[in-house]
């Protein structure tokens, strides 16, 4: 790696001290497809010597094979790794590029600009400390320019390099520059971009890379590189409320408990007053270990601390500056940069990661979306792949937070799929929504224990879920008599005849479906807590749904009874005739046709009904609920 | 308080990724192949988990065909530090005799992925720490710190979840296990300088001394005992040589050098002009090799 240094020859030691002291500054290039990014970032290995002989003979080699600039070196082939992408000729992912100067140690994070990728800027954006946008001077600014700037704001980078590249193709005209500096400024104002650092260049002829160049002698800044060495890095949130969120708790003796983590904001020095959070007690900093003890600790340093006090912290809590708490809220306003091909459904329960502490959570209600071209706000009942919402958030426990703007550590979240574990979307909270303070739940006497009781069982929901035409009401109804004429206290909640009053605005959107469980889930619960047993039959056709009403409900109140009936039976039998229609396209979104049914991969109860009358299903369910002991009051 | 140096972020966040491992899986491990990288990994567990001792096993896969003067190494290691090691060799291969000499690239295969394979499978490990950086090479770049293997250990290269923030998602589904790289952000010199400046120890391979070596296919192999077969004419010849990459002693190119302390190394490095992976054979086969070994589960 020939870093060029005559240290390196003549003082060995010398030149490591000096290099022991180097800065690190993250940096994300953003363009539309054809900017030139990956040629910017190829001539910077290439500048900062960063390319080894072998690779540059390849390089060649390789500039030859595409044949992208003929006889040229094509500094993008350094670039675009995967064998698909080199031979599409385009970016598709996250890359992470590495060089390093006298001054400054660089990870470039390289994001693709096309439409669909938003997701991949914002990963890439995410732990940038600076931007460079790239605009091709012929084309000047882009409808993706905007974009990437736009998001570039949202993820909070705060210092922008605008950079005018290809001025070689439009005969280095400063008149054109001018323009398109100006244009993009304006524009930077209104999204709230304020530190942006113009320069015009061409990466593929290097041009204002390294040095000022020659062909463009009224540019009197400074070129890319020099800049990139010396713009200051603002440091991790230097003038914040000291953070440490749990990840960690080290008892590795009875002698010695420690706390460890990223400290994400502030300083924090021993004999500090701190405070655990969500459960406000307050300690002191006894000692802050890291290899060593040492006497104080900044943001960005991974440390564990002891306390003075032996206070109950664990995974997940937040240790804060006593004096200046991070809020504690179950309910957000927050801006949401979904990232899945399964769209957000408002109501759906997802897992919410932040900081260390993973809670359930779902989107209350989207407020509005974004155009990101545009700006503009649209209503919008779900987000799809790429799409940015403003949303509330419910968890279903309290967590500690601060504004995205303030810590992004510490205000910014990711939601994860309950079933497939993906990470779907990201967020970024705005402020706590004061309501959730003020309704707490009516703690009241005689309470559902004692009701069950009376009725001599234990209440629970039994959940029929199966095709349309599997017999869920037929055996539900079966089980209801059953249960009635042995005196027990049931109700049947019927999907039909819900939607004909509680559900009547909804129809069957993925959405509308989602939220027609939700009410059937709450109804339910609240039934359950009168001491019923109830009886629901709906098609519920996604795991995630019925998941969500159980965990509506406490351990062992849930039962999934699965109709487990083959499509081609219950079409066959199509007793209300909506097979039919629903080939004929009449209706749409009809669940097993055009619309997916998720089978229960473990229910509690199975009922094969090419096997078992609607009969003996009953009696076969009335003797599980017996067994399990659902038919016996506790005492009171 | 100035702010903090490219080497401080770095340890930082990768004791920031071991201890999320550490949180959030079931049955960890940590992949140990003795070389510089797992050496710099494996101060840095011992540093996040001070006072304590790394929660987690180290896993060495053995394909028998290490240095001797590695494995040395590696047991004086774990014996200083008090960590428990596990050793992995497929044996039923080496029962068969395959061998680095007739088996060319099918051994690597068979004795280093498929035994990885093999040992996460028989010890039911869901996270494994492997050192890799994405400095290596270009498929690499692309790869997230937390990297998802299917049940039968395949890497999906499209299909990899967004990592934002310092927000690692480690949840799997049924059969998945990960791979996480907690160097992914260290280059080459990084993991010089850090060696330097901590003082870890490295095997002495890495240092220059006369050793027995073959030129062979434009590599120095070492003559490290007496299994290495000799092709006729070849004759060992004493030569003052050090390893930049350490793995099979068959397959690991030596280079000529008099650099006999990590100052003379590191030097050596950045005065040199080929780059690191250039002494491993397993390189040179075609531009996509590497990404094709890591879809079918090569760490």
């Amino acid at each position: 790696m020939a870093h060029v240094s005559n240290l390196i020859e003549t003082d060995i030691e010398q030149y490591l001290k000096s290099h022991q002291y180097k800065s690190l500054l993250r940096f994300i290039t953003c363009g539309s497809v054809d900017d030139g990014k990956s040629t910017l970032i190829g001539r910077l290995l290439y500048e900062s010597k960063m390319i080894f002989e072998d690779q540059l003979a390849a390089l060649e080699a390789d500039s030859k094979k595409m044949g992208t600039q003929g006889e040229q070196i094509d500094f993008a082939l350094l670039v675009d790794g995967l064998a698909a992408e080199r031979e599409q000729g385009i970016t598709i992912d996250v890359a992470y590029r590495f060089f390093s100067t006298d001054r400054r140690k660089f990870i470039v994070a390289d994001t693709p600009g096309h439409e669909q990728y938003t997701r991949n800027m914002i990963t890439g954006a995410s732990t940038a400390d600076l931007a460079v946008i790239l605009i091709d001077a012929r084309k000047g600014v882009l409808v993706q320019s905007r974009r990437h700037s736009y998001l570039v704001s949202l993820i909070g980078i705060k210092q922008v390099v605008l950079a005018v590249n290809k001025m070689d193709l439009v005969g280095y005209s400063q008149e054109k520059y001018d323009a398109i500096v100006a244009e993009y400024l304006e524009f930077a104002k209104q999204i709230g971009l304020t530190n942006i650092t113009p320069i015009p260049m061409s990466a593929f002829k290097g041009d204002n890379i390294t040095e000022n160049s020659p062909n463009m002698p009224w540019y009197t800044g400074s070129p890319l590189m020099p800049h990139l060495e010396t713009v200051p890095i603002a440091a991790e949130n230097p003038d914040a409320a000291f953070r440490l969120p749990v990840q960690w708790v080290n008892r590795p003796n009875l002698d010695f408990r420690g706390f460890s983590g990223v400290i994400t904001g502030g300083t924090v020095r021993k004999g500090d007053k701190v405070k655990a959070l969500p459960s406000g007690k307050e300690s002191t900093v006894a000692s802050i270990v890291l290899d060593g003890e040492i006497d104080q600790a900044v943001s960005g340093q991974s440390v564990t601390i002891t306390l003075a006090d032996e206070i109950d912290v664990s995974r997940g809590d937040i240790l804060s500056a006593a004096g200046s708490p991070p809020g504690v809220s179950d309910q957000f306003e927050a801006t949401l940069v979904w990232m899945n091909e399964t769209a957000l459904l408002p109501h759906r329960p997802y897992l919410l990661k932040i900081g260390a502490r993973t809670v359930t959570a779902n989107v209350s209600a989207i407020k509005h979306k974004v155009n990101v071209n545009t700006l503009e706000q649209l209503a919008a009942k779900s987000l799809e792949l790429n799409e940015i919402g403003v949303c509330n958030i419910s968890l279903e426990q309290s967590v500690a937070f601060d504004p995205y703007t303030e810590n992004k550590d510490t205000g910014g979240f990711i939601l994860i799929d309950r079933m497939t574990n993906e990470t779907v979307g990201a967020g970024m909270i705005h402020f706590a929504l004061r309501r959730a303070q003020n309704i707490h739940w009516q703690a009241v006497d005689v309470h559902k224990d004692v009701r069950a009781a009376q009725k001599a069982q234990k209440s629970c929901v039994l959940w029929f879920t199966g095709l349309s035409g599997a017999g869920k009401s037929t055996i539900a109804n079966l089980v209801e008599k059953k249960l009635y004429a042995i005196n027990r206290h049931t109700y049947l909640l019927d999907g039909d005849n819900v939607r004909h009053g509680l559900n009547r605005d909804l129809g069957f959107t993925d959405v509308d479906r989602v939220e027609n469980i939700r009410r059937v889930g709450e109804v339910a619960k609240l039934m359950v807590d009168a001491g019923l047993i109830v009886l629901t039959a709906f098609i519920s056709p996604f795991r995630a749904e019925r998941q969500m009403v159980r965990s509506l409900l406490e351990g062992g109140e849930f039962f999934e009874v699965y109709i487990e009936t083959p499509l081609a039976v219950a079409e066959s039998r199509d007793v209300k005739g909506l097979y039919k229609k629903a080939r004929q396209g009449q209706i749409k979104n009809f669940t097993g046709i055009d619309s997916p049914y998720e089978a229960p991969e473990t229910p509690d109860i199975r009922v094969d009904t090419t096997k078992m009358s609607a009969e003996e299903a009953a009696d076969y369910i009335v003797k599980v609920l017996e067994d399990r002991g659902m038919l016996t009051g506790g005492t009171f | 308080m100035s702010s903090l140096t490219h080497l401080q972020r770095l340890e930082a966040e990768s004791i920031h990724i071991m201890r999320e491992v550490a949180a959030e899986a079931e049955n960890p491990v940590m992949m140990y192949s003795i070389g510089k990288d797992s050496s710099v990994m494996l101060r840095l567990a011992m540093k996040a988990f001070a006072p304590g001792k790394p929660p987690f096993p180290m896993l060495h896969v053995n394909t028998g065909w290490k240095f001797r003067n590695m494995i040395e190494f590696r047991d004086q290691q774990m014996k200083e530090l008090g960590l428990n090691l596990i050793s992995y060799t497929n044996l039923e291969a080496q029962q068969q005799g395959i061998n680095p000499f007739d088996h060319g690239s099918a051994y690597t295969d068979i004795m280093k992925t498929q035994a990885l394979k093999q040992a996460l499978d028989k010890y039911g490990f869901d996270a494994a720490f492997g050192g890799a950086r994405r400095d290596e090479e270009k498929s690499r770049a692309k790869e997230r710190i937390f990297s998802f293997r299917s049940a039968n250990h395949v890497w999906d290269p499209k299909n990899q979840r967004p990592e934002l923030w310092r927000l690692y998602n480690a949840r799997k589904n049924k059969g998945e296990s990960i791979r996480v790289f907690p160097l992914s952000n260290w280059t080459e010199l990084d993991i010089w300088q850090y060696i330097y400046l901590e003082n870890i120890p490295i095997v002495p391979l890495y240092f220059a001394a006369p050793r027995p070596v073959v030129e062979r296919d434009g590599l120095l192999i070492m003559v490290d005992d007496e299994r290495m077969r000799l092709k006729p004419g070849e004759v060992p010849e004493v030569k003052n040589v050090r390893f930049r990459t350490l793995g099979c002693y068959p397959l690991s190119g030596a280079v000529e050098s008099n650099a006999a302390t990590l100052q003379d190394v590191i030097q050596e490095m950045l005065l040199t002009t080929t780059s690191e992976r250039q002494g491993r054979a397993i390189d040179h086969d075609s531009a996509a090799s590497m990404e094709k070994k890591k879809r079918e589960g090569y760490f």
